[in-house]
């Protein structure tokens, strides 16, 4: 709330709520499903409050300000903007290649930024959903009837979190919207007490998370039909991996697969994505629409996140992480389009992160000095990185005057919104029954939107259950039906 | 203001040896919130305060210049008045008072006011830690803006090669016109304009910095006390907790700082 400034007279007495001064777009999830002649699915669209207005925000501001300003994009995965800001402008400044010390500090951030991402996703958002089940009681399915019913998962789940916001915070400075990375490397390191105290945990949080492993595992098989099933959406797969084929999410190659495993390509540097994936415009949407160029439009889309990275490289290189890739790879036949599969390997992802982390702490660059590098200056920098939610591009020109001329960015949400509506729609062919939007259907479009997670407000903010809107609109476009839900803040 | 003022009035006490010229006057007090402060003859109630190691909130004051009396944080009740303390000199018996709810909030509410003037978007911006607007609205416990933001639409120069300003955040303390015409002689910066349109100018045939002969190592350079007059790719060099005003607010970095400088 804020007051015109001529009309407070006395503001000392009037109540004060801290607002952000630049506040996020928030907005409902909506969701239009189009009927044709027979009020059957026709097709269905995802409407997301986009970022196009942050690109020219970000235009006409000094470069090193962007790591820091283009956190404000995602309440939930901050650290990842951080990060593909400084690895663009790490070539801006003349140093793709960052000092060990710097790398390391960065990789860690980021395990430490997947680790707690992911654990707020799998066990606060969607842990509900799977344990008490779709058709539950909304006002049931939430973090805090997990901690009643099932109390040893949710307090890992809060614990897991917990860590990951502690790595994040020595390294980045700060639990939320850390400085520490910087275009050419990195401004802190870590000391000695700084790491004893991560390695005090660091065995407990792989054991917890081989658990949420096993639990996803055990939920996929208690009701397999249900979960190869439910809103599956078939597509290409696009993530970066390392040169050997390994899962990577700080910097690696880009790699597409086709809906059957086939390769479309691989190994392309980041600095040329823009020749292996196109992004179009639609009038309807204020989203971008990228594809891989070389399959089109039509059928060029693909998937990004936990899904397409466990099944878009060659081998995970930590033993645990890989041991549970194996087994999630018997379900991929070839390749495994479950929607709720997404869950299954993003916990594998969180046994990968704990794994690395523990590894890492070994390592002495974490506390080395080396931080900052320096080059020939250049005028454009791309940093490609895997942030929870999936493949995360940065795209920067920069003026001889060091202000940033042209911003590109494509979020991962983006990316995933072809897949989302596929999978949406599947829902509602299922489970749309004649011309209403029922509460079971809203339901069931939720859990469907949630296993991609996608960065909408709903994602970040509502614990339990999303501001979401269902539209039902036929041929001649009247709308015969709504149903929405508001935000439920816990 | 008052017959007291000595806005605009050259820098008013400069003694060469300060112990001495203290020693040569009798000592005179006034009173701080109900304790007694030391005076010299001259000397503004901010400076005599400061001197004696108590803190009165200010933004456009500065030690090294003469007093500009524009923001208003200053301002305190001397004998039941609203006077600036850093233009106002103090005097035998006066009563002055300074940290009280009122005055506190009526400073909040001033930096609310130039919160929402300019574009001050703390969390973004590289001068977060060092800024002495952000560390004064920490100090009087400002939480939130109050007011509808201006919006206005200001623009960033980054024609100098080492220096670039960023207008969203000036908040018109004319401490860089002072420094770049009393000390460095150049007279680069002005303010100009009324009112709501009021902005600082730059002094070349295009208006643009690079077009001056600005230096880095200007005092004018180096004293912007927000985040409008920065170096070139400095960024966010500075760890979060190594920032000056991270562990120590600024009541106790103002004083520390005076008493460094003498
Ligand atoms: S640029 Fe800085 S020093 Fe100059 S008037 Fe504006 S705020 Fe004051
Ligand atoms: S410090 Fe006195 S008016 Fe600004």
């Amino acid at each position: 709330m804020s007051f015109a400034l001529e009309t407070a007279s006395h503001p000392e007495n009037l109540k004060r709520i801290a607002i952000d001064p630049v506040s996020r777009v928030e907005g409902h999830g909506k969701v239009t499903i189009l009927l044709d002649d027979n009020n059957h699915v026709h097709q269905v669209r995802l409407h997301i409050v986009e970022f196009r207005g942050f690109e020219r925000f970000i235009q006409g501001r000094p470069y090193w300000e962007v790591p820091v300003v283009v956190q404000r994009l995602c309440g939930i995965c901050p650290v990842s903007h951080h990060l593909a800001g400084s690895k663009a402008l790490d070539w801006v400044v003349g140093a793709p290649q960052i000092s060990p010390t710097a790398e390391k500090m960065r990789r860690l951030m980021h395990f430490g930024q997947v680790l707690q991402s992911h654990a707020v996703h799998f066990f606060h958002l969607a842990s509900p959903d799977l344990l008490f089940g779709f058709d539950a009681e909304v006002g049931k399915r939430n973090i805090l009837n997990v901690a009643a019913e099932y109390p040893d998962i949710a307090r890992q789940g809060v614990l897991l979190r917990k860590y990951g916001q502690e790595v994040i915070r020595l390294t980045a400075g700060k639990k939320v919207h850390g400085i520490s990375s910087v275009p050419g490397g990195i401004h802190k390191s870590l000391n000695k007490e700084e790491i004893a105290f991560l390695k005090q945990d660091i065995g407990q949080m792989i054991d917890w998370s081989v658990g949420a492993v096993e639990l996803c595992k055990r939920l996929y098989y208690s009701n397999l039909p249900l979960y190869e099933n439910f809103a599956r959406c078939e597509s290409n797969l696009l993530s970066l991996v390392r040169p050997d084929g390994a899962l990577e999410l700080y910097d690696g190659l880009l790699r597409a697969r086709d809906s059957k495993r086939k390769i479309i390509f691989d190994k392309v540097d980041n600095r040329d994505y823009h020749k292996v994936i196109t992004e179009e415009v639609k009038s309807w949407s204020y989203m971008k629409f990228p594809h891989i160029t070389a399959l089109g439009r039509e059928i060029g889309w693909y998937k990004v996140g936990p899904l397409a990275r466990v099944q878009n490289c060659d081998f995970i290189d930590t033993p645990l992480a890989e041991e549970m890739r194996q087994q999630f790879m018997d379900t991929a036949k070839p390749v495994n389009h479950a929607t709720l599969a997404y869950h299954w390997a993003r916990m594998i992802e969180v046994v990968h992160c704990a794994e690395k982390i523990r590894d890492m702490l070994d390592d002495p660059d974490l506390q080395g000095n080396d931080l900052l590098r320096q080059g020939k200056r250049a005028s454009e920098g791309i940093g490609i990185i895997e942030a929870p939610r999936g493949t995360l591009f940065h795209h920067y020109h920069v003026g001889d005057d060091d202000l940033v001329t042209m911003c590109n960015l494509i979020v991962s949400t983006t990316s995933n919104n072809q897949p989302m509506n596929e999978a949406i729609r599947s829902v509602a062919r299922e489970y749309l029954d004649g011309e209403r939007v029922t509460e079971g259907l809203l339901n069931h479009i939720e859990v469907a939107i949630r296993a991609y997670d996608p960065c909408l407000s709903c994602a970040t903010h509502a614990l339990g259950q999303m501001p979401l809107q269902v539209e039902l609109v036929n041929t001649d476009g009247t709308v015969i039906d709504t149903r929405t839900r508001g935000a439920d803040f816990i | 203001m008052t017959n007291e003022s000595v806005a605009k009035a050259p820098k008013s006490t400069a003694p060469s040896a300060p112990g001495e010229a203290l020693q040569a006057r009798e000592t005179r007090l006034f009173s701080l919130d109900g304790k007694p402060v030391a005076f010299t003859s001259g000397q503004t109630i901010l400076e005599a305060a400061t001197a004696a190691g108590r803190y009165i909130p200010h933004l456009c004051a500065h030690p090294d210049f003469p007093p500009h009396s524009s923001c208003k944080l200053c301002v305190v009740k001397a004998n039941g008045r609203y006077l600036s303390a850093c233009s106002t000199r103090a005097r035998e018996g006066l009563e002055v008072e300074s940290n009280t709810p009122e005055l506190n909030g009526r400073r909040r509410t001033l930096l609310q006011m130039i919160f929402v003037e300019g574009n001050h978007y703390c969390p973004g911006c590289e001068k977060s830690g060092f800024c002495d607007l952000q560390a004064l609205a920490y100090q009087l416990e400002m939480q939130n803006p109050h007011f509808s933001h201006f919006w206005p639409d200001r623009t960033v120069d980054a024609s100098h090669p080492d220096v670039f300003i960023d207008f969203n955040r000036c908040i018109f303390c004319e401490l860089c016109v002072r420094a770049s015409r009393d000390v460095d002689g150049k007279h680069i910066f002005a303010l100009t304009g009324r009112g709501i349109k009021k902005h600082l100018c730059i002094n070349s045939r295009t208006g643009k910095l690079g077009d001056t002969d600005f230096s880095a190592a200007d005092r004018a350079a180096n004293i912007c006390p927000v985040g409008a007059i920065l170096k070139k790719h400095v960024g966010f060099s500075t760890p979060i907790g190594k920032r000056t005003y991270d562990a120590t607010p600024i009541s106790v970095v103002s004083l520390a700082s005076l008493e460094a400088s003498k």
